[in-house]
């Protein structure tokens, strides 16, 4: 990677990482709020079907843990493995796969869109 | 006050022999008051075993010379008190970490000091005798940050804590880029572009974690790490404003 | 040769990087669950009802320590990088912030 790359990465891990911070502390308060007294596929549905502000809110989640989980887990394969620029590189991009398109069905489905 | 005759206590140390490959031996030294890990080596290699391979120089903690690896940590040795590092009656002792062993406790630090160069450590001049003087108060902010990382003399203890350059070999590590930082935020300096270029790579400032080992370990009291940090952050702006 | 590695800010380090390992690869999982509760209810809700057992809460409780964990760990990473420096107040923050915010959530969700 070049020195432009490596900033650029350094960068995009840092400002998801700030992301996920607010956005954490939002989720898990929902979450908690939502579990009180048991949770059902139902009751998920119900709350966030049609929602705007959830949808938007979630997405933006989404895509910030998208690119943060990869780029922690390339440090780790570089540094404990070795493994191959290349090889490193996509792991790392199928693990953003791996997050990103089942949570984007979730989470277009729980709005009410058809995936 | 112990007296030394009256009391004669002895230190069990271990000190590696041979190169990479190789083995502990074990050996008896007297205990005195007030000794150092070098005096035990010192003792060693004059009275018992005379093929022993070590580095010293002023033995008063100016040089760095002297540093090896002592229960584990690196440290300087001419600095290290028995009694602040012994646990029990018993000493182990091997050459610095992360350098390639020449013998014994003496190591090659060519690639330490080639990295130095690689992270473009070097002053670049941009003016001549006949121009005037840079005019810098020891107040400017960037001076000040400068001069607390100048005091390195690259002893290589920082180097052999620091974990990433174990686990990255092309790393270029805490000293070199500590030396790098200092430069950065030396206003006289003209070698910015190339500079940034090289601390930025695969082999730059992003693979630091924060660990600090080499903040544990600098008998300067130096921080790499705020150095390190210090060259993310620029190199952030720098490739944020199309430097890079 | 073993290294002595004693100091806070290296198990900080260690904690942050295994937290984010294991994370990682929940992700995953997580989202495929997820999916579930619009693809198929009657399994969400099967799925539901077998996370109720005390196995799997303390499995649940063990990644919300893990999260809360890499989180405060993060905060360090942030706090290093980016605001001046203070020795003892980076590892301040991680222990401090990672024991409130750990039992506040497993509190939380454990009175559910």
């Amino acid at each position: 990677m070049s020195p432009k790359q490596e900033s650029l990465i350094w960068i995009a891990q840092r400002g998801s990482a700030m992301v996920l911070i607010i956005g954490l502390i939002v989720h898990l308060g929902a979450i908690i709020a939502a579990v009180q007294g048991g949770i059902s596929a139902a009751e998920i549905s119900g709350r966030m079907n049609g929602h705007t502000g959830w949808f938007v809110f979630y997405l933006c989640f989404l895509v910030a843990v998208s690119i943060h989980a990869p780029i922690g887990l390339r440090s780790i394969l570089i540094e404990v493995t070795s493994l191959p620029n290349r090889s490193v590189g996509l792991i790392s991009l199928l693990l953003a796969v791996m997050i990103l398109a089942p949570g984007l069905r979730a989470i277009f489905g729980l709005y009410g869109v058809e995936w | 006050m112990k007296q030394q005759d009256e009391n004669p206590k002895h230190l069990t140390v271990k000190v590696w022999r041979g190169t990479a490959q190789g083995e502990f031996q074990t050996y008896q030294v007297p205990r005195r008051d007030n000794q150092t890990v070098l005096d035990v080596v010192t003792h060693i290699q004059r009275h018992i075993d005379p093929g022993l391979s070590y580095r010293y120089a002023c033995r008063v903690g100016m040089c760095g010379s002297c540093a090896m690896t002592v229960n584990g940590k690196p440290r300087w040795t001419c600095r290290t008190h028995v009694s602040k590092v012994t646990e029990g009656d018993t000493l182990e002792i091997s050459p610095l970490r992360n350098h390639q062993v020449i013998k014994d406790l003496s190591v090659d630090m060519t690639e330490f000091f080639d990295k130095w160069a690689r992270a473009e450590g070097a002053f670049v001049a941009t003016k001549t005798r006949n121009d005037d003087f840079e005019a810098i108060l020891p107040t400017d902010k960037q001076r000040k940050i400068a001069s607390a990382g100048i005091e390195c003399i690259g002893c290589g203890v920082c180097y052999s804590a620091c974990d990433v350059v174990d686990w990255k070999k092309e790393y270029l590590g805490p000293a070199a880029l500590n030396r790098a930082w200092t430069l950065v935020n030396d206003v006289r300096d003209g070698g910015m572009t190339v500079r940034l270029q090289s601390i930025a790579g695969d082999a730059g400032c992003h693979a630091c974690h924060s660990q600090q080992g080499c903040v544990e370990g600098c008998p300067k009291h130096l921080n790499p790490t705020a150095a390190i940090a210090g060259l993310k952050r620029r190199a952030a702006i720098a490739v944020l404003k199309g430097e890079l | 040769m073993q290294q002595h590695r004693n100091h806070s800010n290296y198990w900080a380090f260690l904690v942050h990087r295994i937290s984010g390992l294991v994370l990682a690869v929940f992700l995953p999982v997580h989202m495929l669950v997820l999916g579930l509760a619009i693809e198929d209810a009657t399994r969400f809700d099967g799925f539901i009802e077998w996370t109720e057992n005390p196995l799997v809460k303390l499995a649940e409780t063990g990644l919300i320590i893990l999260l809360a964990a890499h989180l405060t760990g993060g905060l360090r990473v942030l706090a290093l990088e980016f605001l001046p420096w203070h020795d003892w107040q980076k590892t301040v923050i991680a222990i401090t912030g990672g024991i409130s915010l750990a039992i506040g959530l497993v509190f939380l969700l454990n009175a559910s």
